[in-house]
């Protein structure tokens, strides 16, 4: 967004040297200069709104500086500047020209504050002001704005604008906006049915939102138009909405799967009941915190590579902590499933508190890296990217693991171990070390689930708290034992739990969920997926 | 004068200390020291947010004991870690006053951890500083409540969103965490906008769980009930843990706050802390504190801090400001008094006035709620608020809200004569019931 603008304002400051010197600089000066002599949020609007009606390109740069709150007052002689932040000192540079004139320490300054009426203020002018950029991604920017708040003196610039444009996408968009402006304006009543029109056929809820208010202040065919156009975007919009909930359903049926994936080894192929397994989870996702420090401190370039960097980094760690754990605890529990659910309660609280002492209890700050933020519109429908590449990962790690369970000589063997543990042994399987290395494995699949997590989560000593109880849910729902159970007992939680939540509420959602699994588990003990055979039964 | 006396008392006191030494050491020395209790998570899912106030309170009084401590003697901190378990800070206050004798606590920060610890104050008849935001609808002789209650928090935000500066806001999404403290604040607040004309179809109320992580649906029904064409904006309630996320979907899901702000009521700078600000600028909280005022003794309090923690990144936050007014005021207190013993201490406090870090000076009132100025402030690309607006004066805690049909009629004095924390002024009689 603030590499946009800067674009934007680049290229309007280029066109605007091309232009013959502008006589009116020093009339602009004047007007900014105003900005130190009155005090309250209304002076400076009516300063920004002095400066708009210039309608000069010029003003663009030091409205843009206030939005983003910095432009600044030097207290010695109460000129303005903007201001670029400098490790403890400030650079001064015109607010005009842009370049740099002076120095000064933060104390000698002061900031011309803004609020959120100011922010809009300066917005709606700004959106006339760039109707004609080069950039199409700033001049679309433009026509949301003006679309968002219609005025009857946009039309005529709009018209002007609408008639150079030679980008079809742009001129659509600008056609809309000049639909919205027309229906706020004296025009007659044929022009606003047109406009109604067209603002019915972009159907989205910033239409929605315009059509309902014109629907309250209009009469006659006017107010039956934006009725109708109201109703037909509601049925389209309901549509997505469903659409809508399924793809809820399977982003959270991602966090699901992510985060019982590695309990389906340790608890569904090795039958420990792993409370600490949340833990692994966090162990995980400070292993990106800690990797993400690194590279913020030494190698800032790197930034977007952190979470792939973080991933055999989160692994390793989280395996490491899961072959002590199981080498100098579960091993001595294995068929006392009481004694190990308490004992690895107890290694849960042991890890909360070490990380606790270790990084502080206060949340830690993991970064987006740039290709994991925003979203991208399809349709009527916000996907945005971290839930997307979520999805995209936990189905990778669940290839993954599927493939060494079924396909490598060592799942074989921890297949072996799980179906009969003294007829492998006796085929020469050292079963101690399967066992620690399949524990490993669950616990590695989990370090790297926290750093998937970490995008979206918390990341405090608490993080695993949240996420045991789920983890152990899906499973269970699954079949215990077997992959795909999990897998399809994540989505269908995922989704079946979205679809209650706008009608129940999330907090009695949530609890519908659970009596439902609870009746599930009553009528199928063993879960959607059963193993079946002796084995289970010893 | 004072400082006669003063140094008197410290001559005497250390002739006792010294008397005391040569008698029997250890047996004496902890009658020569005012033990103050910190009850305050250490470990558990409230640490993140106790933790700060327990580092907070240690700081306090190793700075009172540098100016010479108290009654001439020293102070001395008891910590007890109630892990985030409510129970469990019922048996740890009991414990610190039993067992350690303490003069007074400083602790809880949950409403329920607050509830579960009441009855332990009454009957051993001590004192708890409570230093956090809370729902009001609650007056308890042995608890100072040096939080806001939501007349001195809710309320005023809700005015300034109405306001024209706050975007004269006509459609409310009230979002919360599903425990007491949203449950009763929202209950006021619905109360309150109905009675300023809000017609019921544009309030929508809704609650998450704790630590809620997914806030997908949530925030797209916000989107949605924000395009019916009238100014929208959010209430929050949301507690801790779940704001990130929400902060984060937030972001992703493209809502500025120039179209739709969310005011919160939890969130300061240390949740922020773990928070990339720069998507969230332009978002409100409503507290009595920023860290950014630009006062002399918020200077000092923050260098302070960032010495004694050891790491200039440490932010400060409202209740450790909470616990700051509530410290000097019982220091102020138990002088005024001349001994610790609670009785004398509680009639002490009403009345007692110490500065605050916003510039003014906050006073105990005789319904153990204190004044303070309410702040309005911005979230900043840099994780500090923008004070955008300012009550003119300090407001005063109201413990009995006036919106509720429950509790309008109750109020709240402690002063001789009355003595009662829930007066009904229509019956005349002690003992109104709020809706608690």
């Amino acid at each position: 967004m603030i590499l946009l603008r800067a674009l934007g304002l680049t290229l309007l400051f280029l066109m605007a040297s091309l232009l013959p010197s502008n006589a009116a600089e020093a009339d602009l000066r004047a007007i900014i200069a105003k900005f130190a002599t009155g005090t309250g949020f209304s002076a400076t609007e009516a300063v920004v709104r002095e400066l708009a009606a210039t309608g000069d390109p010029l003003v663009e740069r030091p409205l843009a500086a206030l939005a983003e709150g910095n432009l600044y007052i030097r207290k010695a002689d109460s000129a303005v500047f903007v201001g670029t932040e400098a490790g403890d000192s400030v650079a001064l540079l015109d607010p005009l020209s842009g370049e740099k004139s002076a120095e000064a320490a933060k104390a000698d300054i002061t900031k011309i504050k803004v609020n959120n009426t100011l922010r809009r203020v300066i917005r709606d002018a700004l959106g006339t002001l760039t109707l004609r950029a080069k950039d199409p991604t700033v001049r679309i920017a433009a026509a949301d704005t003006m679309f968002k708040t219609p005025d009857a003196a946009n039309i005529e610039p709009l018209d002007s604008a609408i008639a150079a444009e030679t980008d079809a996408n742009v001129k659509a968009l600008f056609e809309q906006a000049r639909a919205a402006s027309v229906l706020v304006s004296e025009r007659p009543e044929a022009d606003k049915l047109a406009a109604v029109a067209l603002i019915g056929a972009r159907g989205d809820r910033d239409a929605l939102s315009l059509l309902t208010s014109v629907e309250a202040n209009s009469q006659g065919a006017v107010k039956d138009a934006a009725t109708a156009a109201i109703g037909s975007i509601n049925s389209s919009l309901a549509l997505w909405d469903a659409g809508q909930n399924i793809w809820y359903g399977i982003s959270l049926g991602s966090v699901l799967l992510l985060a019982a994936i590695g309990l389906a080894i340790t608890f569904g192929v090795m039958g420990v009941i792993n409370m600490a397994h949340g833990e692994m989870v966090m162990l995980g996702a400070y292993t990106t915190f800690v990797v993400q420090q690194v590279i913020r401190t030494s190698f800032p370039g790197l930034f977007d590579w952190s979470l792939v960097i973080a991933l055999p980094l989160a692994f390793l760690v989280a395996a490491l902590v899961g072959l002590i754990i199981e080498r100098g605890v579960i091993r001595f529990l294995y068929g006392r499933p009481l004694e190990t659910l308490l004992a690895t309660w107890g290694v849960s609280l042991i890890l909360q508190q070490a990380v606790r002492s270790i990084f502080g209890p206060t949340n830690q700050e993991v970064g987006n890296p740039s290709w994991m933020s925003g979203s991208v519109d399809i349709g009527q429908l916000a996907v945005t990217w971290n839930r997307l590449w979520i999805l995209v990962f936990a189905l990778g790690a669940f290839a993954v693991l599927l493939y060494v369970m079924k396909r490598t000589p060592w799942g074989l063997q921890m297949r072996a171990v799980t179906a009969n543990r003294r007829m492998a042994a006796s085929m020469g399987i050292r079963t101690p070390w399967v066992d620690a290395l399949t524990f490993a494995l669950g616990s590695g699949i989990a370090g790297i689930a926290g750093v998937a997590l970490s995008q979206i989560d918390n990341v405090s000593p608490n993080l695993g708290r949240g996420y045991i109880i789920d983890s152990f849910m899906v499973v269970v729902f699954g079949g215990v034992g077997n992959l795909w159970g999990t897998l399809v007992g994540a989505f269908s939680l995922g989704i079946v739990n979205k679809f209650l939540e706008p009608y129940a509420g999330a907090v009695l959602g949530k609890i519908v969920v659970l009596v439902l699994i609870i009746l599930f588990i009553q009528k199928r003990p063993r879960g959607l997926f059963a193993l079946k055979g002796r084995a289970v039964e010893a | 004068m004072r400082g006669n006396f003063s140094k008197i008392t410290k001559m005497f006191s250390a002739s006792v200390v010294a008397a005391g030494l040569l008698a029997s050491a250890p047996a004496r020395a902890a009658d020569d020291t005012i033990k103050v209790g910190i009850l305050h998570s250490l470990s558990g899912t409230m640490a993140i947010s106790e933790t700060t106030l327990k580092d907070a309170m240690l700081m306090l009084i190793e700075e009172q004991n540098a100016k010479g401590g108290l009654l001439g003697k020293k102070l001395e901190a008891v910590v007890v870690d109630p892990a985030s378990n409510w129970p469990l800070f019922a048996e740890k206050a009991r414990e610190l006053i039993s067992k350690d004798k303490v003069a007074a606590v400083f602790g809880c920060w949950t409403s329920v951890s607050r509830k579960s610890v009441l009855p332990v104050f009454s009957e051993l008849d001590n004192i708890l500083f409570y230093p956090v935001q809370y729902e009001g609808e609650e007056s308890e002789r042995n608890v100072f409540y040096t939080g806001a209650a939501p007349n001195q928090q809710a309320i005023p935000a809700v005015d300034y969103l109405m306001s024209e500066d706050g975007g004269s806001v006509k459609r409310w999404v009230l979002e919360g965490t599903d425990y007491v403290y949203p449950r009763t604040t929202n209950k006021i607040l619905e109360a309150y906008l109905k009675a300023k004309g809000v017609a019921a179809e544009d309030i929508m109320v809704n609650y998450t769980p704790f630590g809620f992580s997914d806030w997908q649906t949530e925030v797209s029904a916000i989107k949605k009930f924000g395009s019916a064409g009238k100014k929208t904006a959010v209430v929050s309630t949301v507690n801790g843990d779940a704001n990130v996320p929400f902060y984060k979907e937030l972001g992703n899901q493209g809502i500025k706050a120039e179209d739709i702000p969310v005011m919160a009521f939890s969130v300061g700078e240390e949740e922020l802390a773990g928070l990339d600000t720069a998507p969230l600028v332009g978002h409100l909280a409503a507290w009595n504190y920023f860290e950014s005022v630009d006062t002399p003794e918020n200077k000092k309090f923050i260098a302070d801090w960032h010495k004694f923690i050891k790491n200039d990144k440490r932010t400060t936050n409202d209740p450790m400001e909470a616990h700051y007014i509530g410290f000097n005021m019982w220091v102020k207190a138990v002088e005024k008094a001349g001994t610790t013993d609670p009785d004398k201490v509680i009639d002490a406090m009403i009345g007692v006035s110490v500065p605050n870090l916003t510039g003014g000076y906050s006073t105990m009132m005789p319904n153990h709620h204190i004044t303070k100025p309410v702040l309005i402030g911005e979230i900043q690309a840099d994780g500090q608020f923008e004070t955008v607006s300012q009550t003119p004066g300090l407001v005063m805690g109201d413990e009995w809200s006036d919106y509720l049909p429950d509790s309008k009629d109750l109020i709240s004095d402690w002063r001789a004569p009355l003595s009662c924390g829930n007066f009904n002024v229509a019956t005349g009689k002690c003992g109104g019931k709020g809706t608690n």
